[in-house]
């Protein structure tokens, strides 16, 4: 399972920051960072729900 | 509950109905989901209405939501677009509409909200509420002919829309009624601060004067703005921005219970049987603030359309929908961020920048409690709140997280220098 992050659309509201600050975070620049590179798979439904609730449909999953 | 085969019927083809009918389907759902819409459309995006659509320098497109492929395919949705439910039979489970009646064996109301309208109004050209991708349109042509433009109402939609006729060339003037705009989104005193950034950007604001009527010439097209005290402001497009009401009119008589907008238990399902609601209509006890609420926020509407569609795909393990409340805006290229809630806060503190600036972050305290932090251009702070509120943090935990924040921000800048 890959995160990925479109940064022409992102504009930094951190929303998926809200649901998993361990994966996503949005640093000074407004723009989101994914902290970790593999994704374990207990972690699917919260970034689907990230996907999901992107203001800007900015992230999308691999696998 | 025993299933005929009709499956799940979804009213309202915007982002509470899809966000529902891709719930259901993640939550497992394989009987059909039939998906009925009012607008002609696929489901498109609002915020940008306001914002992008209005600003773009080529021609305007919509926002979808999913591409109509992804709809029909990979959601196997059945789509009855240009079509709008009229009534509801929840003994029969029948939602009743304009071409014909539709069974279901599970509901999820979604109609969302509808503007509201100056009185007298409807039958004058130039004058347009924003709602919808038509409603963008028409607001968009009058701005390139040249119009003067006056937007009624300084809440969040009314200023950005302002904002934006701006950006485009227009010469605009907001009307408030209120004496503070925004005041029961954020509390008085950010409420002014919020509407100082027209003013900072060359948009005049009058607050505290309510229109009296609207003024038309011969052909009905409206020519001005007579305000309450005498005054008059010359104006060829007029937007009213002073609210929307839940779209709740096709439900009358059908036993369900309305209130403000429809009054769902703690999982989104409303008085009938069989029967969820999501978006902009719900009103629902939100164990996070403690608090009954109705709000008409995108990611609010987002979450609660997966979650209704997730319970209604599997009621028996239902859960409940709670949620700390998030919006935002964008004006003059500035984007106002909001975290829980400002209602009878007992003191605000801005915690980084000043509040007669264009950036600065505000946090709320009720007793010991933190209870909301509104930022204005603090994007990767003002979500890092959202935990805290959930976990219901006290109030000196947050002043503490917030003067670390800003801490670590004076440090960026000096570097930076
Ligand atoms: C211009 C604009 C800008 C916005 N900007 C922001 C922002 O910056 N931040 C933010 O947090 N929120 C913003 N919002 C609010 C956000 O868009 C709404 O909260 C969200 O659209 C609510 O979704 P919904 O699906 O509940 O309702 P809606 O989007 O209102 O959708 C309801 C749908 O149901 C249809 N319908 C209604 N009645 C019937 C019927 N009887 N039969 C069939 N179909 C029917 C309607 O045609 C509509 O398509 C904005 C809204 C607008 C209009
Ligand atoms: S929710 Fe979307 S827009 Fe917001 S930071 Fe995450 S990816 Fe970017």
């Amino acid at each position: 399972m890959r995160i990925n992050v479109d940064y022409d659309r992102c504009t930094g509201h951190g929303i998926c920051e809200s649901l998993a600050a361990d994966l996503f975070e949005v640093g000074g620049d407004g723009m989101v960072h994914l902290l970790s590179a593999g994704l374990p798979e207990d972690r699917r439904a919260v970034v689907e729900s990230a996907v999901a609730e992107c203001p800007t449909q900015a992230l999308s999953l691999d696998g | 509950m025993t299933d005929t085969g009709s499956g799940l019927v979804v009213v309202g083809a915007s982002l509470a109905g899809l966000r529902a009918a891709e719930g259901a389907r993640r939550a497992g759902y394989q009987a059909p989901i039939t998906l009925i819409g009012a607008e002609p459309h696929l489901p498109y995006d609002r915020p940008p209405l306001s914002k992008d659509f209005l600003t773009a320098a080529g021609p305007p497109t919509a926002t979808l939501l999913r591409e109509e492929a992804v709809l029909r395919d990979e959601l196997a949705l059945t789509l009855r677009l240009g079509t709008t439910a009229t009534a509801l039979d929840v003994a029969a489970q029948i939602v009743v509409t304009d071409s014909g009646e539709v069974s279901y064996d599970r509901l999820i109301v979604a109609t969302g909200a509808a503007p509201r309208t100056l009185p007298g109004t409807d039958r004058l050209s130039g004058v347009h509420a924003l709602r919808t991708i038509d409603d963008a349109h028409a607001i968009r042509a009058a701005i390139d002919g040249g119009a003067r433009t006056v937007v009624v109402g300084a809440g969040f939609i009314g200023s950005e829309i302002a904002a934006s006729a701006k950006k485009r060339g227009s010469e605009v003037t907001v009307v408030e009624a209120l004496a503070t705009p925004l005041a029961r989104a954020v509390g008085e005193e950010l409420g002014l601060a919020l509407a100082a950034l027209h003013e900072r950007h060359g948009t005049r604001l009058r607050v505290g004067v309510g229109v009296e009527r609207l003024e038309a010439n011969g052909v009905g097209a409206v020519t001005g703005v007579r305000l309450a005290d005498g005054s008059r402001i010359d104006a060829d497009l007029v937007v009213v921005g002073i609210g929307v009401a839940p779209a709740t009119g096709w439900l009358a008589g059908s036993g369900i219970e309305l209130g403000n907008g429809i009054e769902c238990d703690e999982n989104l399902a409303t008085s009938a049987p069989n029967v969820w609601a999501a978006g902009d209509l719900v009103s629902w006890p939100n164990a996070t603030t403690g608090l009954r609420m109705r709000l008409e926020h995108w990611t609010i509407a987002a979450e609660q359309g997966g979650a209704a569609g997730r319970n209604a795909a599997d009621p028996d393990a239902a859960t409940p929908f709670t949620t700390v409340p998030y919006f935002w805006s964008d004006q003059y290229d500035k984007r106002i961020q909001f975290v829980g809630v400002a209602e009878a806060a007992d003191e605000t503190t801005t915690v980084i920048g000043d509040l007669d600036s264009d950036s600065f972050l505000v946090l709320y305290r009720r007793g010991d409690r933190l209870i909301g932090a509104l930022g204005l251009e603090q994007r990767g702070t003002v979500m890092k709140f959202r935990h805290l509120l959930a976990a219901n943090a006290g109030w000196d935990e947050a002043m503490s997280f917030a003067k670390e924040r800003a801490a670590a921000a004076a440090a960026k800048a000096a570097a930076a220098r």
